[in-house]
């Protein structure tokens, strides 16, 4: 395939890059400001041979794409917070039964049916916290349109080598705004392997900290998939303290223990910095407009973006932020990622909030008096 | 007296090493995997080539017992499952099992859109009028005037007829028999499976422990009388008034009209507009393009 | 170089179609950057709506405006509406028959605007002979004020925006609109 430059919205960019990494089955209900994306599937599937449905809600359509990703596809859905909530139940269940699947969440004002055309990032705890029990995700913040389509191919890379639910924390500005976008000519994915047939098959048979290569339905492997405590031949067992121990550390420890391997992270400034700005999705475009300008009046102040927020990449943040006193962190909404960020680096450096809700982003004006303030 | 094996005929679909299953005695739950079996042998279906779903409840943990693939999901979803399951590929049969609260309650909404999209699943609604994993609440199928731990003073709400329900939401087979109508359930099963569309065999199931329990219906042997006194079929429920219909199980065939299945519709969009078969793609996140 | 432009009308216009194509023009065909936004929800529907977009020569941090330097409004109630936090001494192209000028003298003489009229909407009806192509009369009028974009861009970036069959059309009203646009 050639290179191809486009001029989209984040939303078409998240949808060209889920094709662009095989996904083949959407399942969606219609929810402002997410809808393009399940319109520009419902338009484009069928044209590469693959399947849209339109759910009867956001719960059923979580569960089509669990349901399809079993049979054996990569697969998508896209939504927004109202609609997060109501898939909760089922991202628990793909999560405990290590299914591959990918959750566009278009954050918007909230709670409740808050603000729909307003951008926020107020679901970032949600993401990690929003089903029920001890489990954990991954989730990656895109802060351009160029973004959203590279981190939603990653997010597939990343659900398929985890086999986790993988969300895509967007939001309404970076979701309705268009700008250019490069489509390379070579796009890596990752491909799932198909387990070795052999008998007495034990289909969650992984070490610790890791998951076993997953097998598909109507392939004779004849495999039990349950949301229940389970043991490694993915049969129930509900009552062994020591089973649910191992299967929930797991689960857990197959994606803490890799946070730092799989960071994605973006600095500038930082060799001399000692405040350090930390931000992720589409605030950090106002606050490396206001680390600039900051450099240009003189002042030692770097910059940090998060790719990936869930897991939170610990180590490496007290490597990069060692030698800062201050640590800004603009978000929208009423300090969320600040928690685990003060968690983490308040011990060495003292963490600022920029919070910021209504719906409009930080200026870099802001973002800078706040820098300014010391 | 030496101990002799009679393995029974449908063992080989059983996967032996978690038996003894849960159910209690005289559920119905024996009854209706003994039938599925039955019809899968009488239909022109191959047992290998079948996918299991389901929800949450005493039925839904049949499938957990058969050895093909299958998926026990969450409470009420089952049908969500099984429509992403069936499109994504639809060379595999899918078979639902769900119960009354599992599939007319909390999935009460899922029911009927599938039935509207008339998608290639056989669903078997285990309904038992009560829900049997939590202790014995009611369920949106208990009779008026029943007892249950939820309804000490008997049932105010007023039922469903599971099988008018999927009827009227556009399923294109829908038949309702007894736990004391093995014969008719197999029948209907196999109909069901061979009916390319949305199929829903509404199985009425004894649940002595708890429904029994509640009702004055203490044994199996109470619970398969009562049903086989009141079960009545839909030519003889035509001539009957709405009173002399209360507690009565009408039984029978509700519907059997085929129509254009939801799979095939999206499959020649993607002939409309496709070069690739979908087909083609069946299991592609295996393929390393 | 960074460029913050909005151009307000009423829904139906193609206000958002011209905002686009001038940003698609910037980065697909003159190799500049462009972010391109836009007013959404109830305040899209009817009434005063809106684009907005950022043109610079360098990567494009900040991707909103803040304080415009060019206007072009082709409604009185989005002129008045979106005004307010216009740059000092920036660009307004207004349509003079949808805008009552003298309302806003008082604002063009305080923050020293230049002022351009482009009667787009009666270019459209009356030359072109579709209304509809109002929105690409102004954004010839665009161009040709402010040299932001170059006509060959924005002409390609028409043709890979527009319905097949219309492009001649709306390549004439472009043209027009560098034609009848003038600094008042």
């Amino acid at each position: 395939m050639e290179e191809k430059e486009l001029f989209v919205q984040g939303n078409e960019a998240c949808a060209l890059g889920a094709i662009s990494a095989g996904c083949r089955f959407f399942a969606g209900y219609p929810i402002t400001p997410s809808t393009e994306i399940a319109e520009i599937m419902s338009k484009k599937l069928p044209t590469v041979g693959g399947h849209f449905v339109q759910m009867e809600d956001e719960i059923s359509a979580v569960g089509a794409i669990i349901g399809a990703s079993w049979a054996g596809q990569k697969v998508v859905t896209a939504t927004s917070g109202p609609g997060v909530s109501l898939m909760q139940e089922n991202i628990g269940y793909a999560a405990i039964t290590e299914t591959p699947i990918v959750v566009i969440n278009m954050q918007r004002g909230s709670p409740s049916t808050g603000q729909p055309t307003r951008s926020a990032q107020a679901d970032m705890m949600q993401a990690r916290w929003g089903s029920h029990g001890d489990y954990e995700i991954i989730a990656l913040a895109p802060s351009s349109v160029q973004e959203c389509f590279d981190y939603t191919i990653k997010a597939f890379n990343l659900a398929e080598q985890y086999r986790v639910p993988v969300l895509v924390m967007a939001d309404e500005i970076v979701g309705h705004m268009r700008e250019k976008i490069t489509i390379p000519s070579e796009i890596e994915v990752v491909p799932r392997t198909m387990p070795e047939k052999v008998d007495n098959y034990l289909p969650f048979d992984a070490d610790d900290n890791s998951t076993t290569p997953m097998p598909a339905f109507a392939e004779g492997f004849n495999v039990h998939i349950t949301g229940l405590t389970h043991d490694e031949r993915g049969y129930p067992s509900t009552d062994d303290p020591d089973v649910h121990t191992k299967l929930v550390t797991r689960l857990c420890n197959k994606i803490l223990s890799k946070r730092n391997e799989m960071a994605l992270i973006e600095t500038e400034f930082l060799d001399d910095a000692d405040t350090i700005v930390i931000s992720y999705g589409i605030p950090s475009r106002s606050a490396l407009t206001a680390v600039k300008q900051a450099r240009e009046k003189g002042l030692k102040v770097g910059y940090i973006k998060l790719g990936i927020v869930w897991p939170f990449p610990e180590e490496k943040l007290l490597e990069l932020t060692a030698n800062a006193s201050r640590i800004i962190i603009p978000e929208l909404n009423l300090g969320q990622i600040y928690l685990e960020v003060d968690r983490v680096l308040g011990k060495h450096a003292k963490v600022e909030l920029i919070s910021k809700i209504g719906g409009a982003l930080h200026t870099p004006d802001e973002i800078l008096s706040k820098i300014l303030e010391e | 007296m030496q101990k002799q094996e009679h393995p029974h005929k449908f063992m080989k679909y059983l996967r032996s090493e978690r038996l003894p299953h849960i159910f209690c005695p005289g559920c119905g739950n024996g009854i209706v995997m003994n039938t599925i079996f039955n019809a899968i042998e009488m239909s022109d279906k191959d047992f290998d080539n079948i996918s299991m779903v389901s929800g949450i409840g005493c039925s839904s943990r049949i499938p957990g017992y058969v050895k093909c693939d299958s998926l026990h999901t969450t409470h009420g979803r089952a049908l969500a499952f099984a429509t992403g399951l069936k499109i994504a590929n639809s060379q595999q049969d899918v078979i639902v099992v769900t119960g009354d609260g599992d599939a007319t309650s909390i999935g009460g909404n899922h029911l009927i859109h599938a039935a509207r999209r008339n998608i290639d699943l056989t669903v078997i609604c285990v309904n038992n009028d009560i829900y049997g994993m939590t202790g014995g609440q009611i369920s949106p199928t208990s009779p008026e005037g029943s007892y249950a731990t939820t309804a000490p003073y008997g049932s105010t709400d007023k039922p469903f007829n599971i099988s008018e329900v999927a009827k009227a939401a556009g399923a294109t087979y829908v038949a309702k028999y007894t736990t004391a109508q093995p014969v008719q359930v197999s029948m209907a099963i196999k109909d069901g499976l061979q009916n390319k569309g949305f199929s829903l065999i509404e199985v009425i199931s004894a649940c002595p422990t708890y429904y029994g329990r509640k009702n004055k219906i203490k044994t199996p042997t109470d619970m398969m009388n009562w049903f086989k006194q009141n079960t009545i079929t839909l030519q003889q429920a035509e001539n009957m008034s709405d009173e002399e219909l209360v507690g009565k199980i009408v039984t029978g065939v509700y519907i059997n009209k085929p129509r254009k299945e939801f799979v095939e519709s999206l499959d020649d969009l993607i002939d409309k507009y496709s070069d690739i078969k979908s087909e083609e793609n069946i299991k592609k996140a295996y393929m390393s393009d | 170089m960074r460029k913050e432009i909005r151009i307000g009308g009423f829904g139906g216009q193609g206000v958002l179609m011209c905002g686009i194509i001038i940003a698609k023009a910037a980065s697909l065909f003159d190799n500049n950057y462009a972010v391109q936004t836009q007013s959404y929800g109830p305040e899209a529907r009817g009434g005063a709506s809106r684009t907005e977009i950022v043109i610079s020569d360098e990567q494009i941090d900040y991707p909103k405006v803040e304080h415009p330097e060019i206007f072009v409004a082709m409604s009185h109630e989005a002129l008045i509406k979106y005004i307010d936090d216009i740059q000092d001494n920036a660009l307004l192209i207004i349509d003079p028959d949808l805008v009552y000028k003298e309302e806003i003298d008082n604002i063009i003489k305080e923050k020293n605007l230049v002022t351009y009229t482009s009667p787009a909407t009666k270019t459209a009806q009356d030359t072109i002979g579709r209304a509809i192509v109002a929105n690409i009369v102004m954004l010839g009028s665009f161009v040709e004020a402010t040299n932001l974009i170059t006509k060959e861009a924005a002409k390609e970036a028409i043709l890979a925006s527009v319905p097949e069959g219309t492009e001649d059309m709306n390549l004439q009203a472009f043209d027009e609109g560098i034609k009848i646009v003038e600094k008042t």
